[in-house]
């Protein structure tokens, strides 16, 4: 009886609420990261740039390409919450 | 809701009804018609540049070939070596990439427009895809069967290690790198659409003849913040597609030692 009523509350769940709650959450999460990663990567660019300005145009690319990269995350969670909230 | 502030479905935002040949296979609606005109634009910028070549280039042929120099210098020679300066098929093909995905986020901020034609799926998949088949041909070309042992077994690595990293190589090598350069582009500029709609209809609800009027400059001011913001954003994307492009180009033509 008891394996019947767990089953029961199973069907009240609410999956559509359930979906829009966590989307945000999806995203928020996604975002501590690549926030993190990105702050510390152009600091650090910017570090080196100050240091050695010369090379100020390689460190750009190369910083863009992280950023790049590291920014894909935090975008693909963006993409789960528009999925969840909306698929 | 609070101030008959009402924000449109999400499908209202991107989905755009067919106005040409409806009910056909060329059904054409807003997405499809800016990526005609941006391919159009790109098309007949370079065209009528090298209608009438000069040696002291003016008008279009000197934003053509400022342009070129860019790509060349920003894009090319960091990632391919000098080698692939002036290469007949690299620099078309980048340069292109770059101003058709330009063209298209521009779009995004167009008045009278204002959608980017990269913000559905479909045109970043498709670029993705060529640049995965073009970098993968690349390798091939470049390299032979080597390209493959190159990509999947990196040198300099313990034999028994490879059981792991040959299985994570292959993914991230052949999946992920179309799935994540479409997505990148996509998710960006869905985003800023986004953003966009959203302190525009803040705007607009705000424009009522109540007490809360006051608060009309906020959401205004923040609109043309945004506004700037994503034109950085859809330069640098398309800036950021083709370098990425021209990445994966040059890992797979040069062999690491």
């Amino acid at each position: 009886m008891e394996a019947v009523a767990i089953l029961a509350q199973a069907n009240d769940f609410d999956v559509d609420a359930s979906a829009k709650l966590s989307a945000g959450f999806a995203y928020g999460l996604a975002a501590i990261g690549p926030g993190l990663g990105i702050g510390y990567l152009v600091g650090q660019a910017v570090q080196a740039m100050a240091r050695q300005p010369e090379a100020a145009g390689m460190i750009r690319t190369t910083m863009f390409l992280g950023i790049a990269f590291t920014e894909a995350l935090a975008l693909i969670g963006f993409v789960v919450f528009i999925l969840l909230n909306f698929a | 809701m609070i101030l008959a502030f009402e924000f449109p479905s999400f499908s209202q935002l991107v989905e755009w009804p067919d106005f040409l040949f409806v009910d056909t296979p060329f059904a054409l609606n807003k997405i499809g018609l800016s990526a005609l005109i941006a391919m159009v634009i790109t098309l007949t910028l370079f065209l009528v540049a090298s209608r009438q070549r000069q040696l002291v280039p003016t008008g279009v042929q000197n934003v053509a070939e400022a342009s070129i120099d860019m790509i060349e210098n920003e894009i090319i020679e960091p990632t391919l070596g000098s080698e692939g300066k002036g290469h007949g098929f690299y620099v078309p093909l980048l340069t292109s990439m770059f101003f058709f995905i330009l063209i298209l986020n521009l779009f995004e901020l167009m008045p009278g427009w204002l959608m980017p034609g990269t913000a559905r799926m479909a045109i970043p998949a498709f670029l993705a895809v060529l640049a995965w088949v073009v970098f993968n041909v690349a390798g091939i070309k470049a390299q032979g069967a080597g390209y493959f042992k190159e990509a999947l077994f990196p040198p300099g690595v313990p034999k028994p290690i490879y059981i792991l990293v040959t299985p994570i190589e292959f993914i991230s090598v052949f999946l992920v790198r179309p799935f994540s350069l479409a997505v990148r582009l996509y998710a960006n500029l869905l985003a800023g659409h986004i953003l966009v709609v959203t302190f525009a209809v803040l705007t607009a609800a705000l424009w009522a003849q109540q007490w809360y009027a006051i608060f009309l400059p906020f959401p205004f001011l923040m609109l043309i913040f945004v506004f700037v913001f994503e034109l950085l954003v859809s330069v640098l994307q398309a800036y950021i597609f083709t370098i990425l492009t021209a990445v994966y180009i040059g890992g797979a033509i040069h062999p690491e030692h």
